[in-house]
């Protein structure tokens, strides 16, 4: 009866469709490192950055901001309330960073030579200097901030104890380097103004790039809190429950307000730079589709579940701003870059290119789901209830 | 609009953002209330 139901438990639907995306992807893998980064995308000298930097490595690092986010409100704004969805948004985090440094492997090629910007040869006038920096930092801290909750797994409790008390130090180190790393990725694309399109195109970029991952943090909390409560809500202890809707509302909240202010800061930049001819262009109904569908309608429809209490509005609200932020990205790096060029050398991704990020994700999501199954990130440990 | 030097160009989009900046803070005055309009409130006396 035991071994059945193991049988069952194992051969599930969910579980096949990642057994055979993660064997295509170990495919794929093995052809990348083995023929070279020309045997599996379409990359060019025109077009160098394709989907693994414009979603696997922006989209990435934007959706894992919940953990500064979350960490912050907090340890530093004593916003004891949320503490329970620090956990499972460290852990989210910790997780997207480490995968963004994976994908950026398959576009880099030499795994070995990853440390070399940081202890052999310092690039320290370029952005990617600074934005390796922070993230080989970030990700060290992130490390740290979620490894209380495998010591406790492990039944470490004397490092455990150093750790927590490192929580305060920790936190302020993670808002600091978020605060660099997340604008420097969009102050990367200063250095292009020739390539992008005027409308995407602004020296305020990196102050673009930062207040748009702090609605990304606030609406990935909401949206992976969603998920989480469909697919393991027997993991969740009485506590994590009790203040769901909570977090649920007061990140709304939250994430409606800023999105207003980006979509005006953004509206102030058109204007700065007197770009209002552009809007009568298709790019211009593609910005204003990113504006109004993926920037104000959520803010609105986040504000509206608020002041409702629609749990579900602010729910269906988080996934139209988690997909404005990838809208964007992808805007930004791809759609709306070398949009001077003839249709013919325009970048359109390999399909192995696609299958990597699919890859990619797909690990994200089995190695969330071994922990949160595991390790106590949406329950506390019996022994340690209140002790962090 | 024709716009030939830099001053021009200053002028005209200095006098649409200002005006914007304006709508602006009456806007989110606007908003923060209709966000914070059902919110119970905590009384401080």
């Amino acid at each position: 009866m035991h071994d059945a139901n193991t049988k069952n438990g194992l051969f599930t639907p969910g579980n096949i469709i990642t057994a055979i995306i993660l064997a295509v992807g170990a495919v794929i893998t093995f052809i990348r490192f083995t023929q070279g980064i020309g045997a599996v995308t379409n990359l060019s000298d025109n077009n160098p950055w394709g989907i693994w930097i414009g979603f696997d490595l922006l989209c990435g690092v934007a959706l894992a901001a919940g953990g500064y986010v979350t960490s912050a409100s907090c340890y530093l704004f004593g916003m004891k309330r949320y503490h329970s969805a620090v956990r499972p948004a460290i852990t989210t985090a910790f997780l997207g960073y480490f995968f963004v440094v994976v994908a950026l492997h398959y576009d880099l090629g030499h795994p070995l030579r990853l440390p070399y910007p940081l202890v052999y040869s310092q690039g320290t006038t370029s952005l990617l200097f600074e934005v390796g920096l922070c993230v080989a930092t970030y990700l060290t801290v992130l490390f740290v901030e979620w490894s209380p909750a495998a010591l406790e797994w492990l039944g470490l409790r004397k490092i455990r104890n150093v750790v927590v008390k490192l929580t305060l130090m920790l936190t302020i180190f993670g808002v600091v380097l978020s605060t660099l790393h997340q604008s420097s990725l969009g102050a990367l694309f200063l250095i292009a103004p020739g390539k992008l399109h005027p409308l995407w195109y602004s020296s305020f970029l990196p102050v673009f790039f930062f207040i748009s991952s702090m609605v990304a943090g606030l609406s990935m909390v909401i949206f992976e809190g969603t998920l989480a409560h469909a697919g393991l809500h027997h993991k969740m202890d009485e506590t994590h429950l009790k203040e769901a809707e909570g977090v649920v509302f007061g990140f709304g909240k939250a994430a409606s307000f800023v999105l207003a202010g980006y979509f005006f800061i953004k509206t102030m930049d058109i204007a700065m730079d007197n770009d209002w001819a552009y809007l009568a262009t298709g790019y211009g109904a593609w910005f204003l589709v990113e504006m109004f569908g993926f920037v104000a309608l959520p803010s609105f429809l986040y504000a509206l579940g608020v002041r409702e209490r629609n749990m579900t509005l602010v729910r269906v609200a988080s996934i139209f701003a988690v997909l404005g932020i990838v809208v964007n990205r992808f805007n930004v790096s791809l759609i709306a870059f070398n949009w001077n060029l003839p249709a013919a050398d325009r970048y359109f991704p390999h399909w192995m290119e696609i299958g990597v990020s699919v890859f990619i994700v797909t690990l994200i999501i089995t190695v969330y789901r071994f922990i949160a199954t595991r390790m106590p990130v949406l329950y506390e440990h019996p022994e340690y209830k209140d002790a962090h | 609009m024709e716009i030939h030097t830099l001053h021009e160009f200053m002028l005209h989009t200095k006098n649409i953002t200002y005006l914007l900046m304006g709508a602006t803070l009456v806007g989110f005055v606007c908003y923060w209330l209709f966000l914070t309009g059902r919110d119970e409130k905590i009384r401080k006396y």
